[in-house]
């Protein structure tokens, strides 16, 4: 479904802050794969994310989503195939907009929007039977503001829109890094439940080593730009947070006490 | 009492100048509050919908068609700036300047059309001459040709017109675009494009201002437009200040612009009244907008309820 092929990313060429941020990063997934991403500061994950959705080009290398090269597309483009939730709970909805319209948005992505009606009756409940699900109490507050709502509530809300219009692939951003324990328990709850539903092909990176290994039919671990690790099947279902930290400093050929503290 | 008198006698003539710079006032909360952009075109665009609506009426074209035209190359002036910005990367307040300083020599040119000048400052309607659609002259005039009926009906169309228009999918993408840039991307919205079209929009109703102010001054220059943004963004704010409490349908957030060019008006006529000249309004003007602008923020800086966080704007992004 996605297919990475040899990626460079490097900012900032030629001065001294240069980062060469993708090294010759290939990645091929599966339709229906739920691919875990760890990795430790500046390992490369929000990057290759970010490369994914167009947020970012590339230097060099292709980009390919269901056999379709979208390198070049423009990121609003590509986003006809591709739902997001970010790390930072504000990003992913607007928030002078309500409940109902920020929905109605996402459930006309990657469609040409016309002078007929932002939203209507039909979607209202259809919103309202959806919003229901999460269990936040959000179904009676369609014309809230999403300013108003708290952080976890808005990374639902997000979770529901990069969803409501089956994408072909969910890209996750530590989506849950940024809300209390309980909160991203509920929406972690919420992502396995509506990726399992609808069989979405999803990319999610976490900062978690444990949600990174009970989550998803496999693990990637990422260092200095590229993927050092790729666990899945049966071997996966088995790991370890020690099996993980071992395997890492093998790979990655560092057992600085700083890597395995970002890492669990 | 002479003072009150005469001020109370020149309240219609506030109001027609209100409801007229009102539909100005709704272009820049268009840019402004909607899209989140600061667009300094205006100055520009009211002066070229002044002058094309002038010219046009002059050659003997009928006014109705005279401010189509006129609202035509505003939103042409817009899609200028917009290019310049979401094409060639200049940030949108810089975009507005350039568009606006060009307009100028344009303007000039404009207003010569067919009369042997190369350039010409100034344009002359007379209602007596003219086929005019609003003129001050009848303002106190108690029949149909009142400015003040056409004008409101004019704000009442273009609010109703841009409620419908932000309620589309189209709409709503440009109302996206401006609350949130990352969120619309991802959500596939083409933000360049809505921003383009919302600097179309906005300066064709700034024009569509221009063309109403030049008939109903009796002409139009090219200085008509001088200092028209920061009379806009008093409206917008005095508006908001005033009714933002209560209003809080997008229709009557429109309108609360219009109210505050109304009020931005009265409170000019009143300054006029009380022995200022003409010339001082523009550093009158800039002091309404710096005191309406800080209000609200020191009422967030030193009145913050304790305890209540402000807003976070943004989050780290991780790696």
């Amino acid at each position: 479904m996605l297919e990475l092929k040899h990626i460079y990313k490097t900012f900032n060429a030629g001065t001294v802050n240069e980062k060469r941020a993708l090294n010759d990063l290939c990645l091929n997934m599966n339709e229906g794969d739920f691919v875990t991403v760890i990795g430790g500061n500046g390992a490369g994950k929000s990057t290759m994310l970010n490369i994914v959705s167009g947020a970012l080009p590339v230097d060099q290398g292709t980009i390919t989503i269901d056999g379709q090269n979208v390198t070049g597309l423009p990121e609003y483009r590509r986003a006809k195939f591709i739902g997001r939730v970010f790390q930072d709970p504000m990003m992913g909805t607007a928030a002078t907009m309500q409940i109902e319209e920020n929905l109605a948005l996402a459930a006309r992505r990657g469609k040409r929007r016309s002078l007929l009606p932002g939203i209507t009756r039909g979607e209202r409940e259809e919103y309202r039977e959806l919003l229901k699900m999460l269990d936040l109490g959000l179904e009676d507050r369609l014309t809230t503001k999403v300013g108003l709502l708290s952080g976890g509530q808005r990374q639902a809300l997000t979770l529901l829109m990069a969803t409501l219009r089956k994408p072909k692939l969910l890209l996750l951003d530590e989506h849950t890094a940024a809300l209390d324990p309980k909160t991203a328990a509920k929406v972690l709850d919420a992502t396995e439940k509506i990726v399992s539903q609808d069989r979405l092909t999803t990319l999610m990176i976490t900062h978690n080593m444990r949600d990174a290994i009970a989550h998803g039919n496999r693990l990637i671990m990422m260092y200095d730009g590229h993927i050092v690790l790729d666990i899945t099947g049966e071997e996966k279902k088995k790991l370890t947070v020690e099996d993980l930290l071992a395997r890492f400093s093998l790979a990655s050929g560092s057992d600085e006490a700083d890597d395995k503290l970002l890492l669990s | 009492m002479d003072v009150l008198m005469s001020f109370l006698n020149s309240m219609p003539g506030a109001f027609g100048q209100g409801l007229a710079w009102g539909i100005m006032a709704i272009g820049v909360y268009i840019t402004y509050r909607v899209l989140d952009v600061a667009d300094l075109t205006v100055d520009g665009s009211l002066a070229t919908g002044g002058a094309v609506c002038a010219l046009c009426i002059g050659l003997g074209i009928h006014p109705v068609v005279s401010m189509l035209l006129a609202v035509l190359a505003g939103m042409l002036a817009g899609f200028v700036t917009g290019f310049f910005h979401t094409v060639c990367g200049i940030p949108a307040i810089l975009a507005g300047i350039l568009t606006q300083l060009a307009l100028y020599s344009i303007n000039l040119r404009v207003m010569a059309i067919g009369s042997g000048d190369k350039t010409k400052a100034t344009l002359a309607l007379s209602v007596g001459k003219h086929d005019l659609l609003v003129s001050s002259r009848y303002i106190r005039d108690l029949t149909v040709e009142n400015p003040l009926i056409l004008l409101a009906i004019l704000v009442a169309v273009v609010i109703g017109v841009l409620y419908w228009f932000f309620g589309t999918e189209l709409g709503s993408s440009l109302r996206a675009t401006g609350a949130n840039q990352a969120m619309a991307r991802a959500q596939g919205i083409n933000t360049s494009w809505n921003k383009v079209l919302g600097l179309v929009i906005s300066n064709g109703l700034v024009a569509l201002s221009g063309g109403l102010l030049a008939q109903y001054q009796g002409s139009a220059t090219v200085d008509m437009g001088r200092g028209a943004i920061v009379i806009g963004l008093a409206a917008v704010i005095i508006g908001e200040v005033l009714l933002g409490k209560v209003f809080h349908n997008f229709a009557l957030k429109l309108l609360a612009s219009v109210i505050g060019a109304i009020i931005y008006y009265i409170v000019i006529t009143l300054v006029l009244r009380l022995g200022l000249e003409s010339t001082d309004l523009k550093l009158l003007t800039a002091l309404v907008v710096a005191v309406f602008l800080t209000i609200p923020y020191w009422k967030e800086k030193y009145f913050r309820k304790k305890g209540k966080a402000l807003p976070e704007t943004a989050g780290k992004g991780g790696n």
